[in-house]
């Protein structure tokens, strides 16, 4: 495993990711998703909305490193929102 | 149909293909996000630098100049490519020998490697000893890829046209014979016009093959490297280098793997974006049409 040179905050990042998958099959096998239209033009399920709100997430981040002083805390958070916004409303 | 029995099982069958993607894709990829935040210098020096690759890498005049370059070539190619593969699939004669002729004589640039490809198109625009070249300079058109930006472009988007036109005339064909008879007996009983034939049954047809031809073209000439780089390597200047040689000159030329990490990442992000919103889009326009529609 020495040659993927893995970081503390990578593999945080990847356990999380793999979290969420993990989290979405049970709630899947729980209650299954129901396609529908929140205030994305698009209807979607859950799994459409977690993808659009990690990639989105993706972005803002990108955003906020590459053109802006702030804090990428500041990204985290805003991204977090965001997912949860899009979760429930999306 | 809807009283099925839900059975997941079946998804048990993905998992070898699963575990063949985890190898050749997503452990690569992890590998590559790791890189992307550390100074690895060796096996056993290596530094954290957090975010500092990709807010270099996001503020590099060449790289957002070769971004924008990829943009516009992959624009070009589209607007151009997928129209003309249209055209040329309705015209392609529909059966006997012929058909199989034109089928076989259109495929041949799609056989040809992205090595071989450039070099044959060097060669053709040579002022000295390529036919095209040799003829536009006889004509006394001034024409050099070498030096001039303008006929580096232009040379590289005919060479594309000419390499990948087939693919998308042979999947629209291909959508076009599965149209059945009864759609143009209705539409002759109508006395349809020919482009309202191709307007209300051919195009909503074609609908399918075009997404999957506009997002493998796209995908294509938004990762070309091999024509381009033999053809003019990237030049004059810098008018014709794209993302994948800025790419590989950072990876493999200078061996900076954490910025060309970072830069991989932010690409493949964009290609991961682009792609989506052309399928969700293009799915999404079917989803909308009544059902009778026919689409």
């Amino acid at each position: 495993m020495s040659w993927m040179v893995w970081t503390m905050p990578t593999a945080i990042f990847f356990s999380s990711i793999a979290a969420m998958l993990a989290g979405m099959t049970i709630w899947e096998i729980l209650s299954p998703t129901i396609e529908r239209k929140g205030f994305l033009p698009i209807a979607t399920t859950r799994g459409d909305r977690l993808f659009i709100g990690l990639l989105s997430a993706a972005f803002i981040h990108l955003g906020v490193i590459g053109f802006t002083a702030l804090s990428i805390w500041i990204a985290l958070a805003v991204s977090a929102v965001w997912l949860l916004v899009l979760m429930r409303w999306g | 149909m809807n009283n099925k029995v839900p059975n997941n099982r079946a998804w048990l069958l993905v998992l070898p293909m699963l575990v063949l993607v985890a190898f050749s894709a997503i452990i690569p990829l992890m590998t590559v996000v790791n890189y992307s935040v550390q100074d690895v210098l060796g096996p056993n020096a290596r530094f954290f630098t957090g975010t500092e690759w990709f807010q270099s890498m996001l503020n590099d005049d060449a790289l957002q100049a070769a971004f924008l370059r990829q943009i516009s070539f992959s624009l070009i190619i589209l607007a151009i490519q997928i129209p003309l593969g249209i055209g040329i699939a309705l015209i392609m004669p529909k059966r006997g020998w012929q058909a199989s002729a034109v089928l076989i004589l259109i495929t041949l640039p799609l056989l040809i490697p992205w090595n071989v490809v450039g070099s044959i198109w060097q060669i053709f625009t040579r002022g000295d000893i390529g036919l095209m070249g040799w003829g536009l300079r006889e004509l006394g058109i001034e024409y050099n890829i070498t030096r001039n930006a303008g006929d580096a472009w232009a040379t590289i988007i005919l060479m594309d046209v000419w390499h990948w036109t087939p693919l998308v005339a042979m999947l629209c064909y291909s959508g076009l014979r599965s149209i059945p008879e009864a759609y143009y007996q209705a539409a002759r009983i109508d006395r349809a016009s020919k482009w309202a034939v191709f307007r209300y049954i051919q195009l909503p047809k074609l609908t399918n093959v075009l997404v999957i031809a506009v997002l493998l073209r796209f995908m294509h000439s938004f990762m070309i490297y091999a024509e381009p780089f033999v053809l003019t390597g990237g030049g004059p200047g810098s008018a014709t280098t794209f993302l994948s040689q800025s790419l590989t000159t950072m990876a493999v030329g200078q061996q900076d793997l954490g910025p060309s990490a970072a830069f991989s990442l932010i690409y493949f992000l964009v290609i991961l974006l682009v792609s989506w919103v052309f399928y969700t889009t293009i799915m999404n326009m079917q989803k909308d049409k009544p059902p009778h529609g026919g689409a």
